[in-house]
């Protein structure tokens, strides 16, 4: 039996999904998260049923791809969990309609039903049921409530066969029953209301967003550097470095497998940044000073994201981002590649055109550190001073801005507008907080980990082979020249095709200045993506505008490299 | 030079009829008549833009940005072409 779970954008179909599965997936207070949809496996009456979990959609008569993706997976259901916003009824039923229109078993659950109470909103879940002809059941999916309820009668659900309607005739219908099944009393603006109407207003909104931008980030900083200090160096420092060291001894302190293993020696002691073996910088670099960050980074993204201070951002900034042929929804993806570029490529889906995709994908794969790159930056730039963190980071803003208003002059076409909900402000559960923190996290390590071991692996063999030798010979004229960067950066470039934490981990050792580094950081962001966003590119945007967006960043970078290694 | 008269159109039940963009923030109506193509009307209906809602202003963007509006208790954010497109009865009590 396959179950599909349908229902608009934000309300909570997700947490839902993840109630009836138990698997851990992505929820999100904005449309987008599910384009991708998401597949589990639940119990009904002892027999495994699929679950599928469909792009949020208002109608069946497609609008978007998003909702062209749900109509298609529409066909493939025996029964229909239509999930509905308890607060907004009348616009949830449109939907619900349509279905009970078909010929598909529906059940229907009215989630977010402790909000109608805060609300004034009254509800005659019979009076509902008998209307619509199917099982109603009403739900809290974030704690649980109805759950049991919703799944005792999934195989209760049927077909109300309503005959067809015309739009006109179906909101007609629409009106009737929530006149009859709905009272709404009075009620006055509360106080999360009132922010909530402050954030969309052009003046306090920036003020708000000014001040939100910046504790997040300062938050992002003292919990990176936290779980550094207290939790990741003492254990590398106390526990994993006499491992390694008796590693090293036995060994004899030389040798291939001593290089593979714990790498170079320096000044006769092991370095966990840069050595470069497996064990020594193979592993600190990822979990030590990366993971960190990870941590800190997506903690404060999910919250943002739970509290649903997104979308406001995206109204503030659309004016602004018009100017380089977005709208301001794509700020979601720009965020989401200060984590990883990856995510944030596939998240450009939620932009409507293709051209727009184009822009907003190539401006995150060439200007968006993802946390990684940055944990380096800030790790080894930070040592000469924050105002060469800030320099790399400034250069590589106005990047974005420069680039995006040059492709929105150069490429043909136009941006559609805005158009989306504003979800109302909830207070972020820690429960889905901390799963989403956990899969992201994870996701990473499954990701990396092994990306980074390898290319470790890969880099000392090349080494021992001389490779890195005869490229520094061919290429250091160039390098110097433009960039101003020692012969042996050409290592450290080539591994930033691979993954750019590692590759500003090569450059540690070269004793840099604060300029050579500043220089080298900001190519390393922009000349090329990762491997991992190169792929998806590729499956994103085709073959073809994958490998102009990569055209662009080499030139960009070479460019702004240059620029950079003549003022400093 | 009195474009702005002119604009004001008097609606069938003898109200004043403005654009979601020249609403004021906190201002309240009635849709009338969302204009434009299938499509776009239709995207709009499914968010509770329709004519016979009633709708609150929150707030508009500067520099031609996005006007936010409260229908049913839900807000939407509207680019403002097609605010402008969407005509609204301000003065049904």
């Amino acid at each position: 039996m396959r179950v599909l779970l349908m229902g608009n954008p934000n309300v909570g179909k997700s947490v839902v999904f993840s109630r009836l599965t138990g698997v851990r997936v992505m929820c999100s207070n904005y449309p987008g998260t599910t384009v991708n949809y998401t597949e589990g496996r639940m119990k009904v009456d002892d027999e495994t049923a699929q679950v599928i979990d469909v792009p949020g959609t208002y109608t069946l008569d497609p609008t978007s791809e998003a909702e062209e993706v749900a109509l298609k997976m529409l066909h493939l259901g025996d029964v229909v969990v239509n999930v509905v916003d308890a607060t907004n009824l009348e616009r949830n039923l449109f939907l619900t309609l349509q279905l009970l229109e078909r010929d598909v078993p529906v059940v229907v659950a009215l989630n977010m039903w402790d909000d109608t109470l805060h609300q004034g909103i009254t509800i005659d879940v019979d009076g509902l049921r008998k209307q619509l002809g199917v099982p109603v059941i009403p739900t809290v999916a974030v704690s649980g409530q109805g759950i049991r309820d919703l799944v005792e009668a999934i195989p209760r659900a049927r077909a109300a066969r309503h005959g067809q309607r015309t739009r006109e005739e179906r909101w007609v219908a629409v009106g009737q029953i929530t006149d009859t099944v709905q009272t709404i009393g009075h009620r006055h603006h509360t106080w999360t209301e009132k922010l909530a109407d402050a954030t969309v207003q052009p003046l306090q909104g920036a003020l708000i967003a000014v001040g939100v931008l910046a504790v997040s980030f300062a938050a992002i900083r003292f919990v990176g550097e936290s779980l550094i200090d207290y939790v990741a160096d003492p254990i590398f420092d106390t526990i994993w470095m006499p491992v390694l060291e008796w590693v090293s001894a036995e060994l004899g302190g030389e040798g291939i497998l001593h290089s593979v293993l714990i790498g170079r020696l320096i000044e006769g002691t092991i370095h966990l940044e840069e050595s470069l073996g497996i064990l020594s910088s193979g592993l600190y670099v990822p979990l030590g000073m990366v993971l960190p960050y990870i941590i800190a980074f997506y903690l404060a993204l999910g919250v943002l994201e739970d509290v649903g201070y997104l979308p406001r951002l995206a109204v503030l900034l659309d004016s602004a981002m018009h100017r380089i042929g977005l709208h301001g929804y794509a700020i979601i993806p720009t965020l989401l590649g200060l984590g990883c570029n990856v995510p944030a490529v596939l998240a450009t889906r939620i932009l409507e055109s293709r051209r727009e995709r184009f822009i907003a994908a190539t401006l995150v794969s060439i200007a968006i550190p993802c946390a990684g790159l940055q944990a380096m930056i800030i790790g080894l730039v930070g040592d000469f001073g924050m105002r060469y963190v800030l320099l790399v980071y400034g250069t590589l803003l106005l990047v974005w801005i420069v680039l995006g208003l040059i492709l929105h002059r150069v490429l043909k076409g136009f941006s559609p507008e805005l158009l989306i909900e504003i979800p109302r402000y909830r207070w972020p559960a820690a429960g889905p907080v901390a799963v989403k923190l956990w899969s992201r996290a994870r996701g990473f390590l499954r990701e990396a980990l092994p990306v980074v071991l390898a290319a470790v692996v890969v880099i000392n063999l090349l080494y021992v082979a001389g490779v890195f030798d005869t490229l520094s010979a061919v290429f250091a004229p160039a390098l110097t020249r433009l960039l101003g960067l020692p012969g042996e950066s050409v290592t450290a470039l080539a591994v930033g095709f691979v993954r750019k934490d590692v590759a500003l981990a090569l450059l540690a050792p070269l004793s840099l200045t604060a300029g050579q580094f500043v220089v080298a950081s900001v190519v390393l962001a922009m000349f090329f993506p990762c491997m991992a966003t190169f792929a998806i590119l590729i499956r994103e945007l085709g073959p073809k505008d994958a490998l102009r967006a990569t055209g662009i960043m080499i030139v960009a970078a070479l460019s702004v490299g240059s620029i950079l290694n003549a003022l400093l | 030079m009195f474009g702005w008269l002119r604009r004001r159109k008097r609606s069938p039940s003898g109200g004043d009829v403005v654009t979601l963009v020249s609403m004021r923030p906190g201002q309240s109506g009635v849709i009338v008549e969302v204009r434009g193509g299938r499509g776009i009307v239709e995207r709009l209906a499914v968010l509770g833009i329709r004519p016979g809602k009633r709708v609150v202003k929150v707030s508009s963007m500067l520099l031609g940005g996005p006007v936010t509006v409260e229908i049913d208790r839900a807000q939407i954010a509207v680019g403002s072409q097609m605010a402008a497109r969407i005509l609204v009865d301000v003065n049904v009590s």
